[in-house]
C-alpha cells in the first residue's frame, strides 16, 4: 500500500522536479536545432512512457495487494495484448530513431563550403592551427614535434608554410558559417567539447577525426576535454571566441604563420645581458636569487618559462592584488620593450651556471615524495626538471621558499585566477593536492632532496 | 573425488563427501558452499567498491573536504570502483553466487556437472581478487585510467598507476576470465545436460533462463576482454604496438608506432556491452520469479520472457559500438549501431510490460522481497528509458561523457540489479539459511536504499543535461554551468552517504538472523519452483536425499483454478494434484502481515 | 524438434512427465563432450578475435609483412601426423580388443611435442634473422598467435599425459575411451586452427 503511494508520488515528484529544475541544456550557439529537437521528441516520448508505466504499476500494486478471500487470476499469457504492446513500442522507437538518423546524416555529411581548422590536444592543453591563404593545412607528424614546432608540421610541405599557429588555449571562429574541426592528438585520447555547439568528438593519436558545426551566436564559450586523458584531465580547458568575420580576420592576422615561427631570429644574448643589469640587483649577477629581497633563483630555469612569466608581468596577468612582490616585478618587466627583448633576457639567463639553491625549507620527505609522485610528477617529471610539453617549469634546485610562496598564492587565489593565465589556472586546481603549509613544506623538502 | 555421471544420478551417491571441516567449508565441492564463497568474496569487493564511491563522492560534493583525496587518488578511486562493481562484484555475484546456488536446485540436480572444476573456479576467482587488491599496495598504486582502460593513456606517465597498477589489473582480469570460464562451462552444461526427469527447458524458471543465457554471453564475450588484455600486456611489458600509436610522453616520443587505440575500444566494448546483459539477464530472471511467487500468479507471458532473454542476449553482440559514437570511428557505423541499439528496446520493453502484467489481477503479498522487486521495476523503467537517449546517436553527441551517462548506467545496471540482488537474497534467505530475516529491518533497508538511490540518480541526469563532464576531480568555473550545480552535487553526495550507511541494516539483518531469526518453515513463500521442494531446509549436500525429483509441470502453477492451494509444486504429479501438505504452508503466518 | 519449436511450446498446457524414464540432456552425449564443444567455441572466439585484430592492424601504414620460415610446412606436417595418430587411437579404442592403442595414443602426443619444438625453432630462427617481437606488428602477431596456439596444445598435452599414464598403468580401453575421443576432437580442432592461422600468416 505504502509502496503504491510512494511510486505514484515519485512519478509526480519527478515531473515536478523537471519543471522546477533550473538545470537544463545551456543555450545553443550552433545550428544544431535538429539535435535539440530530437532530444525533445525523445524526452516527451520516454517521459509519457515513464508516467504511464509507473502509474499503472502503482495502480496494480494498490489494487491487487493481498486481501482476505481474494485470489489471483490464472492467465498464462495474452498473445494479442503482447503483440499490441510490441507494435506500440516499435512505433515509439521509430518515432525517436527516425529524426535521430536523419540528423546524424546531416552530421556525417560535412557541407562543401565548410572552412577547416585544426585542434591539437596534448596533455593538458589545447592548441589550434588555421589554414593560410591557400585554404589547406600542411601535413603534420608526431615525429617532428619539438619545442619550436609543437604541431609537428612538416617543414618540407609547401601547404604548411602559411598555416597559422595558435599556441594558446583560446581560439576564435567567425559567426554564421559552417566550420569543420579536424582533431588530432599527440599523446592520449582527448575530446573537443563546446557545450553550446552540442557536438563533440574524440581526438585520437594516430588518426584524424572531425566534426562540424555552424556557430550562430557571438560570445566566448568554454572548451572542455571530455575524454579521460590522465591526471590533468579536469584542468584541460580552453575557450572559443565566436565573433563577426571582420573581427575574426583581424585576430587571425595577428597570429604568426608556421614559416614565421620557424624563421625567428636567434635571440641576442649580448642584448639580453645588457638588459639583465636591472634584474641583477635583486636576482643576483648569476641569477642565483636572493631570499632577503624575495627574488627567486633564475639560473637553470627554462627559457620558455622565463619568457612567459615576463610577458605575464608585463601584461599584468601576474602581480595583481595581494601579490606584493609580483607587483614589483611588473615595473621591471615593463622595462623590456618588446617580445624580442624578453627573449633576449631569457636567452641570457639560460647561459648561467646552474648550481642548486641552498635548501631553506624542511619537511617530511617521504610524505613529500608521496604527494609529488602522485600528482606533480605527471607534468614536472619525476626528476622535477619540468618540460615545455606540459608547460611545467623546473622545480629541482630552484628556490624552495619561492615554491612555497607560489603554491600558497595558487591556493589562496593570488596567482592563477587571472582570465589570461591559462596555465596558472591549472595549478590552482592541482595545488589542492597539498592540503596546507605542512604538506607544501614536505613537497618542497622532497624537491630539495632531488637536487642532491 | 568422483562426480555423478548423468545417466545414474538417481542412485549414485558417491559424491565428493567431505571428511573434515576444511573439505566441508573451505575446499568444498558442494555448489551451495561454493555459491556462498563466491558471493562472500564478491560482496567483500563490493564493499571496497562502495567505500571508494563514498570517498570520491565526498570530493565531488565537498571539494577538498577530505585531506588524502588528491587528483591521483580520485582517478584511482573512480577506476577501481567501476571495474570492481561491474566485474568483480555484479558478474561474480550473479553468476558465481546465484548461478551456483540456483542452477542445480532449480534443475533438480545433485550438483554441478564438474564439482571439482567448480571449486577451482572459486579459488581462481579469489586469486584474481587478491591480485586486484594487491594493486592498492604497489608503488604508484592501482590504475587510474578509467574502468575502460583506454590506451594509450593506460601505460603513460600522467595516468595514475601506469606502471604496476595497470599490469596487475590486466593480470587480475585474465585470471578472472579463467575463473568465469571454468564456472561458466559448469553452469551452461549443467542446465543443458543435468536437468531432472521431466524438466524440459521450457519448464525451467526464468532465473535459470536468465543465468543460462548470461553465462553463454559471458563465455563468448569475456574472450574479447582477454584478447584485449593480452595485447595490452604485450604493449605495456614487451613494447609491441598493437594499440600504441606514435605518441609523446612528457615531451619525449615513445618507442611505439602505428598502433590503433580504436581497436582496443572495439574489443573492449565487444566484451563490455554483453557484460551489461551478463549482469542484467540474471537480474531479469531472478526478479521474475520473486514477482511471480509473491503475486501468487504465474509470470505473465512466459514464452515472451524467454524469447526476450534470448533475443536480448543475441542482440547484445551487435550493439557494442554505441559506446563509441564520439570515439572517432567511422561515422557511418553510427547508423547501424543506433538502429540495433534501439531495436533492443523492444524485447526489453516487453519484459517490463510482462512484469507489470504479472501484478495485474494478482494477489500481491507486499513483503520485503516484493518491495525490492517492485522497486526494481520502477528504477529499471527509468534507466531503460534514458538508454533511448544515449543509444540514439545524435543525442549522444551532447550527452556522452557527461553525468547523464553516469546516471543512466547506474540506474540501469547499478541500482536495478542491486535491488534485484536484495530481493533475491531476502527471498531465498530462508532456503539458504533455514531461517527468516527480520521483515521490519528489511523494509526499512528497502526504503532507505530505494528512495536514497533515486535521490542520487534522478538529479544526476540533470547535471548531465547541463553538460557537467564526468571524471572531473573538480569542476572549477565554466561559463555555462551555474554554481547551483555544485549544490546539487553536494545533495547527491549526502544521499549517497545515506544509502551507503543504510547497507549496514542489510548486513546486520543477514548476520543477526543467521542465529536469531525465526526458524523457517519448509517452502515458506509457497513457491512452486523446484528449489523449495528439497527434503531438507537448507538442502544438504546432494540436495535431494535418496531420489531425484521428477517434474510434471512448469514452475509457475500459481492460483490454478480448481486447485486446493494457490500453488502447485513442479514435482506434483498431475494425477494427485493437489498434493500439497497443508501444514507446509500456512497463509496465516504470511509475512505480508508485517506490512509497515 | 527444432529449437524454434521448443521455444514455441506453451509449458503451462502440458502436464505430466515429458521424456523417458531417465532424465534427458539437451544433447545426446556425455557432459564432458558438451563442455568440450563449448570450450572449442570459446577458443574459436579467441582466435577469431585475434585474427580480426590482425586484419584491422594490417591496414595501418607501418605494417611490414613477415616472410614465414619454410620450416612451418614441416611443422604443419608434424601436427597433421599428430592428428592422424589420435584418430588412429580413437578408432582403436572403439574396438573390443584394441590393438596398438598405446602406440597410437602416445605417438599422437609425441608428434604434438615435436610440433611445439619445431615452432620454438622457427621462433629462434626468426630471432636470429632480426625479426624481433617489437620491430613490427606483423612479427608481434606472429609470435602472439603461434604462442597462443602452442599454449592450447600444451593444455591438451596435460590431459593427454594423464590419460597416457592411465593407459600405461594398464587401464582398459573403455575406461579411457571418452578421454581419447575428447583428445582427438581437441587435436583436430587445433589442427584446423593452425591451418587457418598458417593460411592467414602466410598469405599476408
Amino acid at each position: 500500500m505504502a509502496l503504491a503511494v510512494v511510486i505514484f508520488l515519485l512519478v509526480i515528484g519527478s515531473i515536478v522536479f523537471h519543471f522546477v529544475s533550473p538545470w537544463w541544456f545551456t543555450e545553443s550557439a550552433a545550428a544544431w536545432d535538429s539535435i535539440d529537437n530530437t532530444i525533445l521528441v525523445t524526452f516527451w516520448v520516454t517521459g509519457i512512457v515513464f508516467i504511464l508505466c509507473n502509474v499503472f504499476l502503482a495502480y496494480c500494486v494498490f489494487k491487487f495487494r493481498k486481501k482476505e478471500g481474494h485470489k489471483a487470476v490464472y492467465e498464462p499469457e495474452n498473445h494479442k495484448l503482447e503483440v499490441g504492446l510490441s507494435v506500440f513500442t516499435t512505433i515509439g522507437v521509430i518515432a525517436m530513431l527516425a529524426p535521430g538518423l536523419f540528423t546524424w546524416a546531416e552530421f556525417v555529411n560535412v557541407p562543401d563550403e565548410a572552412t577547416q581548422f585544426e585542434v591539437l590536444g596534448q596533455q593538458w592543453q589545447w592548441q589550434y592551427r588555421y589554414p593560410g591563404a591557400d585554404g589547406q593545412l600542411g601535413v603534420a607528424d608526431t615525429a617532428l614535434v619539438s619545442p619550436s614546432n609543437p604541431f609537428g608540421v612538416n617543414p618540407e610541405d609547401p601547404n604548411g608554410q602559411d598555416d597559422i599557429i595558435v599556441n594558446d588555449p583560446v581560439m576564435h571562429l567567425p559567426v554564421g558559417q559552417p566550420i569543420q574541426a579536424l582533431l588530432r592528438s599527440h599523446d592520449v585520447l582527448h575530446n573537443y567539447t563546446v557545450a553550446q555547439f552540442r557536438v563533440k568528438m574524440d581526438l585520437v593519436p594516430g588518426l584524424m577525426s572531425t566534426l562540424w558545426f555552424e556557430p550562430t551566436r557571438e560570445g566566448t564559450f568554454d572548451i572542455l576535454c571530455e575524454e579521460l586523458c590522465g591526471i590533468g584531465h579536469f584542468v584541460m580547458r580552453g575557450a572559443v571566441v565566436v565573433e563577426p568575420q571582420e573581427e575574426f580576420d583581424a585576430w587571425l592576422a595577428t597570429q604568426p604563420t608556421f614559416a614565421e615561427t620557424q624563421s625567428q631570429p636567434a635571440p641576442n644574448v649580448a642584448a639580453g645581458q645588457a638588459a639583465y643589469a636591472a634584474c641583477a640587483s635583486c636576482h643576483g649577477q648569476n641569477g642565483e636569487g636572493n631570499q632577503a629581497l624575495n627574488a627567486p633563483k633564475l639560473a637553470g630555469q627554462q627559457a620558455w618559462y622565463i619568457e612567459r612569466q615576463l610577458n605575464y608581468f608585463k601584461q599584468g596577468v601576474r602581480g595583481g592584488e595581494g601579490d606584493t612582490f609580483g607587483q614589483q616585478m611588473r615595473a621591471f618587466a615593463g622595462m623590456l620593450a618588446d617580445d624580442a627583448a624578453v627573449r633576449n633576457v631569457a636567452a641570457y639567463i639560460e647561459t648561467f651556471q646552474d648550481t642548486p639553491a641552498a635548501p631553506t625549507v624542511t619537511g617530511d620527505i617521504d610524505n613529500g615524495y608521496d604527494i609529488y609522485d602522485r600528482n606533480c610528477a605527471a607534468c614536472h617529471l619525476d626528476n622535477g626538471e619540468g618540460t615545455w610539453y606540459t608547460d611545467a617549469p623546473k622545480l629541482t634546485g630552484m628556490s624552495d621558499w619561492y615554491f612555497v610562496t607560489q603554491i600558497q598564492n595558487f591556493r589562496s587565489g593570488i596567482r592563477g585566477l587571472h582570465p589570461e593565465d591559462d596555465y596558472g589556472e591549472q595549478m590552482v586546481s592541482m595545488a589542492t593536492a597539498m592540503s596546507g603549509i605542512e604538506e607544501i613544506n614536505d613537497v618542497a623538502a622532497y624537491i630539495n632532496s632531488l637536487a642532491q | 573425488m568422483a562426480y555423478v555421471p548423468l545417466a545414474d544420478q538417481d542412485k549414485e551417491m558417491e559424491m565428493h563427501h567431505p571428511h573434515n571441516w576444511v573439505e566441508e567449508y573451505v575446499f568444498s565441492q558442494d555448489h551451495k558452499v561454493i555459491a556462498i564463497q563466491y558471493g562472500s568474496i564478491a560482496v567483500f569487493t563490493g564493499i571496497v567498491g562502495l567505500t571508494l564511491s563514498v570517498l570520491f563522492r565526498l570530493q565531488l560534493g565537498f571539494p577538498e573536504s577530505v585531506d588524502f583525496i588528491d587528483p591521483n587518488f580520485y582517478y584511482q578511486a573512480v577506476t577501481m570502483h567501476g571495474m570492481i562493481m561491474v566485474v568483480y562484484f555484479l558478474t561474480a555475484l550473479f553468476l558465481g553466487g546465484f548461478g551456483n546456488y540456483m542452477i542445480p536446485l532449480m534443475c533438480g540436480a545433485r550438483d554441478m556437472v564438474f564439482p571439482f572444476m567448480n571449486m577451482l573456479s572459486v579459488w581462481t576467482f579469489l586469486i584474481s581478487v587478491i591480485i586486484l587488491m594487491a594493486s592498492f599496495f604497489v608503488g604508484g598504486g592501482p590504475t587510474g585510467a578509467g574502468w575502460t582502460l583506454y590506451p594509450p593513456q593506460t601505460a603513460m606517465e600522467g595516468t595514475p598507476g601506469h606502471d604496476m597498477g595497470i599490469v596487475l589489473m590486466l593480470i587480475s582480469l585474465a585470471v578472472f576470465i579463467i575463473a568465469t570460464t571454468m564456472g561458466g562451462l559448469n553452469y551452461a552444461v549443467t542446465v543443458l545436460q543435468y536437468r531432472c526427469r521431466g524438466l524440459t527447458m521450457m519448464r525451467l524458471p526464468l532465473t535459470v533462463w536468465g543465468i543460462f543465457v548470461a553465462t553463454v554471453l559471458a563465455l563468448f564475450a569475456f574472450p574479447a576482454l582477454l584478447v584485449a588484455a593480452i595485447m595490452m600486456l604485450f604493449d605495456t611489458l614487451l613494447g609491441t604496438s598493437f594499440f600504441m600509436p606514435a605518441v609523446i610522453e612528457a615531451g619525449q616520443p615513445l618507442d611505439h608506432n602505428g598502433g590503433s587505440p580504436l581497436l582496443f575500444q572495439h574489443l573492449f566494448w565487444f566484451f563490455g556491452h554483453p557484460e551489461v546483459y551478463i549482469v542484467a539477464l540474471p537480474a531479469f530472471g531472478l526478479v521474475s520469479d520473486v514477482l511471480s511467487t509473491h503475486a501468487r500468479k504465474n509470470i505473465f507471458g512466459y514464452r515472451m520472457m524467454v524469447w526476450a532473454i534470448v533475443a536480448i542476449g543475441g542482440l547484445s553482440f551487435i550493439v557494442w559500438a554505441h559506446h563509441m559514437y564520439v570515439s572517432g570511428m567511422h561515422p557511418y557505423f553510427g547508423f547501424f549501431f543506433a538502429t540495433t541499439t534501439l531495436i533492443i528496446a523492444v524485447p526489453t520493453a516487453m519484459k517490463v510490460y510482462n512484469w507489470v502484467l504479472t501484478l495485474w489481477e494478482g494477489d500481491i503479498r507486499l513483503n520485503a522481497p516484493m518491495y525490492f522487486a517492485i522497486g526494481f521495476i520502477f528504477t529499471f523503467i527509468h534507466g531503460g528509458l534514458t538508454g533511448l537517449f544515449l543509444g540514439n546517436v545524435v543525442i549522444d553527441l551532447p550527452l556522452s561523457d557527461t553525468y547523464f551517462v553516469i546516471a543512466h548506467f547506474h540506474m540501469v545496471m547499478g541500482v536495478s540489479p542491486i535491488l534485484v540482488l536484495f530481493a533475491a537474497i531476502y527471498h531465498w534467505y530462508p532456503l539458504m539459511s533455514g531461517r527468516m530475516f527480520n521483515e521490519k529491518i528489511a523494509k526499512l533497508h528497502f526504503w532507505l536504499t530505494f528512495l536514497g538511490a533515486y535521490a542520487i540518480y534522478l538529479p544526476m541526469h540533470y547535471l548531465g543535461f547541463l553538460g557537467v563532464p564526468r571524471r572531473y576531480y573538480v569542476l572549477g568555473e565554466t561559463d555555462f554551468i551555474p554554481m547551483s550545480a555544485q549544490d546539487l552535487n553536494a545533495a547527491i553526495t549526502i544521499a549517497a552517504i545515506f544509502v551507503a550507511v543504510a547497507q549496514l541494516l542489510f548486513f546486520w539483518n543477514i548476520i543477526w538472523s543467521l542465529k536469531h531469526g525465526k526458524k523457517a518453515e519448509k517452502n515458506p513463500w509457497g513457491s512452486a519452483s523446484l528449489e523449495w521442494q528439497t527434503p531438507d531446509l537448507p538442502p544438504k549436500h546432494g540436495n535431494w536425499g535418496e531420489d531425484l525429483p521428477t517434474v510434471y509441470r512448469w514452475a509457475y502453477d500459481y492460483s490454478v483454478p480448481g486447485a486446493h492451494e494457490d500453488f502447485i509444486p513442479q514435482n506434483t504429479p498431475e494425477s494427485v494434484e493437489p498434493t500439497v501438505d497443508t501444514e507446509h504452508f500456512d497463509p496465516d503466518h504470511d509475512q505480508s502481515k508485517a506490512d509497515i | 524438434m527444432s529449437v524454434f519449436k521448443h521455444l514455441a511450446v506453451k509449458p503451462w498446457e502440458r502436464k505430466g512427465i515429458i521424456g523417458g524414464l531417465k532424465p534427458e540432456g539437451a544433447f545426446d552425449s556425455p557432459a564432458e563432450r558438451v563442455a568440450l564443444s563449448f570450450f572449442l567455441v570459446i577458443a574459436s572466439v579467441v582466435f577469431s578475435l585475434f585474427t580480426v585484430s590482425y586484419f584491422i592492424r594490417m591496414e595501418l601504414p607501418d605494417w611490414q609483412p613477415l616472410s614465414e620460415p619454410a620450416q612451418l610446412w614441416f611443422n604443419t606436417g608434424l601436427l597433421v601426423l599428430s592428428s592422424v595418430f589420435f584418430q588412429w587411437a580413437r578408432s582403436a579404442s572403439n574396438s573390443e580388443q584394441p590393438k596398438n592403442l598405446i602406440t597410437a595414443f602416445i605417438g599422437g602426443g609425441v608428434f604434438a611435442i615435436l610440433f611445439i619444438a619445431g615452432q620454438l625453432m622457427t621462433w629462434e630462427s626468426l630471432q636470429a634473422g632480426g625479426y624481433y617481437l617489437t620491430s613490427n606488428p606483423a612479427n608481434a602477431f606472429y609470435y602472439l598467435m603461434t604462442g597462443l596456439h602452442a599454449v592450447h596444445l600444451l593444455g591438451g598435452l596435460w590431459v593427454w599425459s594423464k590419460s597416457s599414464l592411465r593407459l600405461l598403468s594398464g587401464a582398459e580401453a573403455k575406461e579411457v575411451r571418452l578421454s581419447i575421443e575428447l583428445c582427438t576432437v581437441y587435436w583436430h580442432f587445433l589442427l584446423v586452427v593452425w591451418l587457418v592461422l598458417f593460411a592467414v600468416l602466410a598469405n599476408t
